[in-house]
């Protein structure tokens, strides 16, 4: 059981260096290992999505996901300072007052498949986001305020963007 | 209405953010299993193999040899003091003795240096086992000559319930046309995404605390304080932010709980026990299936005259809450409809399987798929318009029902109207073309049981001297948003923001002792304390603002964080200002109380006779479906609810909790069963236990909601629940829109497509499957 290996991870711009045990996935080293338990441990097998992070802009499940296979790459979790990132920002602010978070177990992973789905498309249409969060559970809500929410993103990162003139009136 | 609705709010009635939203939205919010500790050990539980056996014996010294495990414990280290939540079915111990009922249960815990070693060192316990026979199903359990489970249950009868008012065989001679129908209900999951999870520390001193996810912290700190059979001052339960709870195994002290504190003592570390996801969904409390059969009397004209209804539930192992889980089927048996004759048989069977409990609209979903299905092919024979045979027989404000419930608000009329006009159902119903189809399903629910022992709820309020007011309760916040809607009631009182108001979390060292949260209880008598106390923390400060001002108290409005005089209100005074005079000048601390006890009465469990709750919410719900005749599959493509929810407080909140209770009975409906063979789930997973998706709901345009105001005189503010009402006309909406879409009646959930296909004489009768 000593076998361990070491990792240097890049995790929300801050560099960490550990010895893990090789088997360990990305999520078990986050919330173990570095202390970052924002990223939720559910299903643990891929099915719910309360684990995903961003590699390289790419939404995962870290449960799925080896820390080995993670050097040499950027990973953004929910603990990411959102200062740096005013996309990630306005996801959460909307998620607040969409009333998109009840119990939050669901809420970082969905945050980030939200973040990972605005990089690619600035305006999803509803389809668009339902086709986004297919690999995301969420008991709670019944998935209609988080929809509202990242609906309600979209239109204000565009309204940000739009030149004043154009925002008079919204 | 009473003037009080038309008063302006301040705060109340606005869409309000969590207060915890954004830590929720950064990660920031420490669940159970965030907790880490130095030294801290991990915990991982034995379960049985079998369905039901002898234990023989348990030798655990190879586990204890490998490097890294710390303890080991079994049965034989606790006091061997059932446990439970009424004192007859107290069969819950903290690891099994000498037998084990369903496969899954708890026989052993270790804890050693990490999950993984843990884990191994399980392996290496060695158990002997004397294989019993076992048995699964109900009936067969209840049959002479059956296996028996438990000593104290001759015949397997786990809890019996039989009520009768009114006279029912007079009510079936006069009615015109009666049905007789059979329904079977399947094993449902909570489903919630946070797997259970504690922290246990045991102190040199004996103080034994847990940290854990408990939406009834206090339930926990009993039946610990039981089960180690500990004073309950020694026992201290911490509640930790909870992901998802619909009752359950948060609801109760389960066996990682006891272990995580035993394994402490033992080492002296504090031990962290996580459940994995196959764990959660093979353990109890699940959602009781049940047989119900239900036979209906009604006249011509569509009178419901009498009701007689047998219900046989498959309890599985052990207790959990079923004896009211039985008892409130039939209690709200005919709500939310006038019906003068009813009578009611109900057992709750032991049976080898994981033990079934509390799941959001607890027993109510199951009742209101029977009755509603039945409802609907009441209103074919009689050729009724199914929205007209409801109106008519729809419970009036103000009714008393024929087991005793004083109704209060009850706008079910209402919410009839409003779902039909959301629909569309008037052009659609009838219209739709083939494969497509549209269905009603109705229900109700309570706003908190008075249950007997422990029903009250209790609230204390400080203020501080910079104006800040610090709320406690005994009540948690499972994400529905407690604290928030608490910090709305006491901001509206004492004319602050809720933003001032801080709420804790539950710690049984400190917080006033309540029963937690289920039964849609917390908003109606939490909140009533709540208001109470900040009632009386008002009284306080209107008195000493009264001393400072030279005014009477009564001439006092308290606004914008000042008191001001009503008549002048130039005159005025901080807040914050008169809370320091107190504190210094006048050595007075403002501190409110405030309690809510739901009145003294009490309900005879053996008549079922009494008022339940202090008020009950209506509601109904239209969903169309499109049926794929060569897949079978069903997608739900409109889904219309309305519920008569009093006022509600924080409406953002409120459309959460319909919206979620609702797509949860989608999923009951549709798609999820445990599946059992011979006990053991075939399905622990979430991929194979399949729950709604963002892809299973309706497009967002076709999925609405309406509140029906009333204002609940017993509520705080006019209101009432909201949580669970809205899912339990679902199943059977969803059920009569199939049959509306395909002709198919369903009698048994889930409607599956396989079952469609049936239906549809495309696929050959399977053979009876495994319930
Ligand atoms: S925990 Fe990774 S997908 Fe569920
Ligand atoms: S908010 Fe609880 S699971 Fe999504």
């Amino acid at each position: 059981m000593n076998d361990l290996v070491p990792v240097s991870l890049l995790v929300n711009g801050v560099r960490y260096d550990a010895a893990i045990r090789p088997w360990r996935t990305l999520l078990e080293v986050l919330r173990e290992t570095l202390a970052l338990t924002g990223t939720k441990r559910s299903c643990g097998e891929g099915q719910c999505g309360a684990c995903t992070v961003l590699i390289d802009g790419r939404a995962v499940n870290a449960c799925l996901y080896l820390a080995v296979e993670a050097q040499g790459k950027e990973i953004q979790t929910i603990e990411g300072p959102a200062a740096g990132d005013p996309v990630l920002a306005q996801i959460q602010r909307s998620f607040a007052t969409k009333g998109a978070i009840q119990c939050g177990f669901c809420t970082p992973g969905m945050v980030i498949a939200a973040r990972a789905l605005l990089a690619e498309r600035a305006q999803p249409s509803e389809d668009e986001i339902r086709a986004a969060l297919v690999g995301h559970l969420c008991r709670c809500t019944g998935y209609v305020q988080i929809i509202e929410a990242i609906q309600d993103a979209a239109g204000a990162l565009a309204r940000d963007a739009a030149p004043v003139a154009a925002r008079v009136g919204s | 209405m009473r003037d009080e609705t038309m008063r302006e709010f301040q705060v109340i009635g606005r869409p309000t953010v969590k207060k915890d939203a954004l830590a929720k939205a950064s990660g920031r919010a420490e669940y159970a299993d965030d907790i880490a500790m130095p030294g801290m050990l991990h915990g991982k539980l034995l379960r049985s193999p079998h369905p039901h056996a002898r234990i023989v014996r348990i030798d655990a010294s190879r586990a204890l040899a490998l490097a890294g495990v710390r303890a080991v414990v079994t049965g034989r280290d606790f006091p061997g003091v059932r446990y439970g939540n009424l004192p007859q079915t107290r069969d819950y111990l903290p690891l099994a003795l000498d037998a084990v009922r369903y496969i899954g249960e708890e026989v052993a815990a270790v804890a050693a240096v990490d999950e993984d070693t843990a884990e191994e060192a399980l392996d290496l316990i060695e158990v002997e086992y004397a294989p019993l026979p076992a048995v699964f199903d109900p009936e067969a359990a209840i049959a002479p000559g059956a296996p028996q489970l438990h000593p104290h249950a001759p015949g397997n009868v786990s809890a019996h319930t039989e009520f009768q008012f009114g006279d029912v065989e007079a009510g079936f001679a006069q009615a015109d046309h009666v049905r007789e129908d059979v329904f079977e209900t399947q094993p449902v999951k909570q489903g919630m995404l946070e797997p259970h999870a504690c922290v246990g520390l045991w102190e040199p001193s004996g103080k034994a605390t847990l940290w854990s996810c408990k939406m009834s912290p206090y339930v926990v700190w009993r039946q610990l304080s039981m089960g180690l059979d500990l004073p309950p001052g020694q026992v201290r339960v911490v509640q930790t932010y909870v992901g998802g709870g619909f009752s359950g195994g948060k609801q109760e002290a389960m066996p990682m709980d006891f272990c995580a504190l035993l394994l402490s003592k033992r080492t002296g570390r504090p031990v962290k026990l996580v459940h994995g996801m196959d764990e959660v969904l093979t353990i109890g409390h699940m959602r009781h299936p049940m047989k119900i059969w239900l036979r209906t009397g009604t006249t011509r004209d569509g009178r419901i005259v009498a009701q007689h209804c047998r219900l046989l539930a498959n309890g599985g192992a052990y207790s959990s809450i079923g004896g009211f889980s039985i008892f409130l089927a039939g209690a709200m048996l005919n709500l939310p409809y006038r019906v003068p004759n009813i009578r009611y048989e109900a057992d709750r069977i032991y049976t080898n399987n994981g033990f079934c409990g509390a799941l959001r609209g607890h027993t109510v979903v199951q009742m209101c798929f029977a009755r509603e299905s039945q409802l609907e092919r009441i209103a074919a024979d009689l050729g009724l318009d199914p929205l007209e045979l409801r109106h008519r027989n729809a419970i009036q404000p103000g009714d008393t029902t024929a087991n005793g419930f004083r109704v209060g608000t009850f706008a079910f009329d209402e919410c009839i109207d409003r779902v039909a006009e959301m629909s569309g159902w008037r052009e659609k119903r009838g219209r739709l073309p083939k494969y497509r189809g549209i269905g009603l399903g109705c229900g109700a629910h309570l706003s908190g049981a008075r249950l007997m022992g422990h029903s009250a709820s209790a609230a204390e309020l400080r203020i501080q001297e910079d104006g800040s007011i610090h709320l406690t309760t005994g009540s948690t916040d499972v994400g529905q948003g407690v604290e928030t809607v608490m910090a709305m009631i006491a901001a509206e009182v004492l004319g602050v923001d809720p933003d001032d108001v801080s709420c804790t979390k539950v710690d049984s060292a400190s917080t006033p002792v309540d029963p937690g949260t289920f039964g849609s209880r917390v908003t109606l008598f939490t909140g009533k304390a709540v208001e109470r106390a900040a009632e009386d923390a008002r009284t306080q400060l209107a008195a000493l603002a009264a001393e400072r001002m030279g005014l009477d108290p009564g001439e006092l409005v308290f606004r914008g964080h000042e008191i001001l005089n009503r008549n002048d209100e130039r005159q005025r005074v901080s807040l914050k200002e008169i809370v320091r005079y107190g504190a210094f000048q006048r050595g007075r601390l403002v501190t409110g109380r405030g309690v809510y006890a739901a009145g003294d009465e009490k309900i005879d469990f053996r008549s079922g006779y009494g008022n339940l709750s202090p008020a009950y919410t209506p509601t109904a719900c239209v969903a169309e479906v499109e049926v794929d005749p060569e897949t079978g599959h069903v997608t739900v493509v409109g889904l219309w609810g309305a519920d008569d929810s009093g006022t509600p407080l924080n409406p953002l909140a409120v459309k959460g909790q319909v919206i979620g209770a609702t797509v949860m009975s989608l999923g009951h409906a549709l798609y999820e069963n445990l599946i059992r063979v011979d006990g053991r789930v075939m399905n622990p997973s979430f991929r194979d236990y399949k729950m709604p998706l963002a892809t299973d709901i309706p497009p967002l345009e076709r999925f609405k909601h309406a509140n029906v105001l009333t204002w609940e005189p017993e509520g705080p503010f006019g209101a009432k629940e909201a949580g669970q009402g809205a899912g339990t006309g679902v199943v059977a909406a969803i059920a009569n829109a199939i049959h509306d879409a395909t002709g198919i009646r369903f009698h048994r959930l889930p409607m599956t497509p396989e079952a469609i296909l049936r239906g549809l004489g495309r696929v050959p009768e399977a053979k009876e499957s495994a319930q």
